[in-house]
């Protein structure tokens, strides 16, 4: 008795997060769903379209290239930030954190604009290499896929700090230090030890930035410059740009059932709460 | 267990701690601490939680370094050496095996930290697993094995590199009783079988008078006697460390006189005759007895023994034994602890004859 009115008032206070779900996502998406069949004409030639056709595809493909090498990119850096985070001294401890929130008080938009102005060819980095003549011509570092890596990648690393400094916590430090009693050197116990140690995380990690990525859309439009469209901006341009609602409406579909997919593996390997540290 | 089997090679170590000290901020967790570790023994650090009995396994391990203070090992100075160039074997409470090795995996490590050959890795591991009686488990991981299973690996793992010295922190507090005393005879079996030197750091003191060749008895930091579990239990120096070790009765003493290796004192109008022991100040000191040295009778006792009257309030059964709780006229509690088969059942407020030999009492001095 007292379980059941214990559940039902859970679901009470949870209703308004789901009645708002519901109407500003599921309702929607229902919506985009009926085009991905109905435009132009009824059947699944859209999606016929998306696994066919080779713009199409050649998006896909860059978009899985980009993520990949963003999740990779993050992970490195998180896992040294995170080490520092969790096993430094007070005060590296204190400007880890400082780096890891920071970055969440600045908006998408003006991180995006302010890599433009590092990256661009009159940007800060070319002018400096420029004018130390260790370059005569600009790089080529933003308006490409190298600037929407370096942009996603300086966005994502935070997500994955999370998780990976949430395993590293867990680890018993009387393992290490029996590694140490055994004669293991520094770089053998991180190696042999500390990292397996912190696999969980790193999957999780991965996961979360990952998903993240597939999605992306303000930074590679405008660290890409329209050159390295990724699946995000390729829908905007099908809906806003175009008239083919249909396929936009279709390659919304299979990235949603694709994330679904990557978070109910993810859900298998990690629970949630480690994800928050 | 096969009786050919040799660890042999390796060299047990001595240790000599000289003056050592150790603070943490204001906190004194050693003070002035010098000790002697003799070659192959089995010494044991006991003392309460908060005594520093763990710092200085620490300080030995070289985990932590001391603030004052040397340690030599076979004559060598090695208070900076560090821990992994010590390379003790350590066995640590709560066992901190590698979660993601499994059992064979786990005794591996240190041989292979040190780039022994693949074949003689295997075989080591594969005689100590059968050592320790894991045979059959070598594939799983920690987690799928009972507490004794998970000490068992860690002793494997901490004496399969021969090591010169072998660190136990608390290693059977996590177990339930028979397990525990299953553990302590594979320890001392152990001991004897590498005849390495074995420091064990326990807050139970029966653990370890029944393990050690020695006993360090620690308190506030301090390094309070060092002897053969005999000599502390017979013959502590303080009340702290006879109480420590075991119940006690204590009996207040005046106008203590000494006579040649004896000493006699009053206690409530009986003349009592003890053992002298070293320390006395004034004419007062305290006689301390052992319940199970002291016997009940209903007759006065014979000549060689001390004897007090008493009224009894009350028996406590432990099944081999029993506990008698007594009363002097004056109103001092003592308890007397008596094979249960050895007389018939006493009935409470009856008075009786309470005697020990005088061989068996210690003086302590009064205060402390």
């Amino acid at each position: 008795m007292i379980g059941k009115s214990a559940t039902s008032r859970k679901i009470l206070l949870l209703a308004p997060l789901l009645l708002f779900l519901g109407l500003a996502y599921a309702v929607p998406f229902f919506g985009v769903v009926r085009w991905s069949f109905t435009l132009p004409e009824p059947g699944i030639g859209q999606y016929r379209a998306v696994f066919t056709d080779p713009l199409v595809q050649s998006v896909f493909i860059r978009t899985l290239r980009i993520c990949l090498v963003v999740t990779a990119a993050s992970l490195i850096a998180a896992y040294a930030i995170a080490y520092v985070w969790v096993r430094g001294n007070s005060l590296q401890r204190m400007l880890a954190e400082f780096c890891i929130l920071v970055p969440f008080w600045i908006s998408v938009l003006t991180r995006a604009f302010g890599w433009l102005a590092m990256l661009s060819n009159r940007g800060l980095i070319n002018t400096w290499l420029q004018s130390a003549g260790i370059i005569s011509e600009p790089l080529a570092l933003a308006r490409n896929e190298l600037g929407v890596i370096i942009g996603m990648t300086h966005f994502l690393i935070p997500f994955a700090v999370f998780p990976i400094a949430s395993a590293m916590r867990s680890i018993d430090e009387r393992v290490l230090l029996a590694a140490r009693g055994m004669g293991a050197s520094r770089t053998r116990i991180f190696w042999t030890v500390f990292v397996p140690l912190t696999y969980g995380g790193l999957i999780g990690a991965a996961l979360i930035v990952f998903v993240f990525a597939l999605g992306f859309f303000v930074t590679p439009a405008i660290l890409g410059g329209g050159r390295s469209v990724m699946v995000a901006e390729l829908v905007y341009l099908r809906i806003f740009q175009s008239p083919d609602w249909g396929l936009g409406a279709a390659i919304s579909v299979v990235l949603v059932v694709f994330i679904g997919v990557l978070l109910t593996l993810m859900r298998r390997f990690i629970k949630p709460a480690h994800l928050v540290g | 267990m096969p009786q050919s089997m040799q660890l042999g090679d390796s060299k047990a170590a001595e240790i000599k701690a000289v003056s050592i000290g150790k603070t943490f901020g204001a906190f004194h967790a050693l003070k002035n601490l010098s000790l002697d570790i003799g070659r192959g023994e089995f010494l044991t650090l006991l003392g309460p939680s908060g005594s520093g009995k763990t710092t200085f396994l620490m300080i030995l391990a070289g985990f932590t370094a001391p603030t004052t203070g040397r340690l030599m090992m076979d004559g060598k100075d090695i208070t900076d050496v560090p821990a992994e160039d010590r390379s003790y074997g350590m066995v640590f409470q709560g066992y901190a095996l590698f979660p993601h090795l499994t059992v064979e995996q786990n005794i591996a490590f240190p041989l292979k930290v040190r780039g022994r050959f693949s074949a003689e890795i295997k075989r080591r591991v594969g005689e100590m697993v059968e050592r320790v009686g894991l045979v059959g488990h070598e594939r799983k991981l920690p987690a799928k094995l009972s507490g004794g299973q998970q000490q068992r690996v860690a002793l494997a793992r901490a004496l399969v590199f021969e090591p010169a010295v072998l660190l136990l922190d608390e290693p059977f507090s996590a177990l339930d009783k028979n397990l525990r005393e299953m553990m302590q005879e594979e320890v001392k079996r152990l001991h004897q079988e590498t005849g390495t030197t074995f420091v064990f750091v326990t807050h139970d003191q029966s653990e370890a008078l029944a393990l050690s060749s020695r006993v360090a008895i620690f308190n506030h930091g301090e390094l309070l006697q060092v002897g053969r579990p005999q000599d502390v239990y017979e013959r502590p120096d303080n009340r702290f460390v006879a109480e420590f070790l075991g119940e006690v009765n204590l009996l207040p003493l005046d106008a203590v006189k000494l006579d040649g290796d004896r000493a006699a004192g009053q206690f409530e109008d009986r003349t009592i005759i003890l053992n002298k022991t070293t320390r006395l100040d004034g004419t007062s000191a305290v006689a301390a007895v052992r319940p199970e040295h002291m016997v009940i009778t209903t007759q006065p006792a014979t000549v060689d023994s001390n004897a007090i009257t008493c009224r009894v309030e009350g028996a406590t059964y432990f099944g081999a034994s029993t506990k008698y709780h007594l009363r002097t006229s004056k109103g001092t509690s003592l308890a007397v602890s008596m094979p249960t088969a050895a007389i018939a059942p006493i009935a409470p407020q009856t008075d009786v004859w309470v005697s020990w030999p005088m061989n068996q009492g210690f003086l302590l001095p009064s205060g402390s």
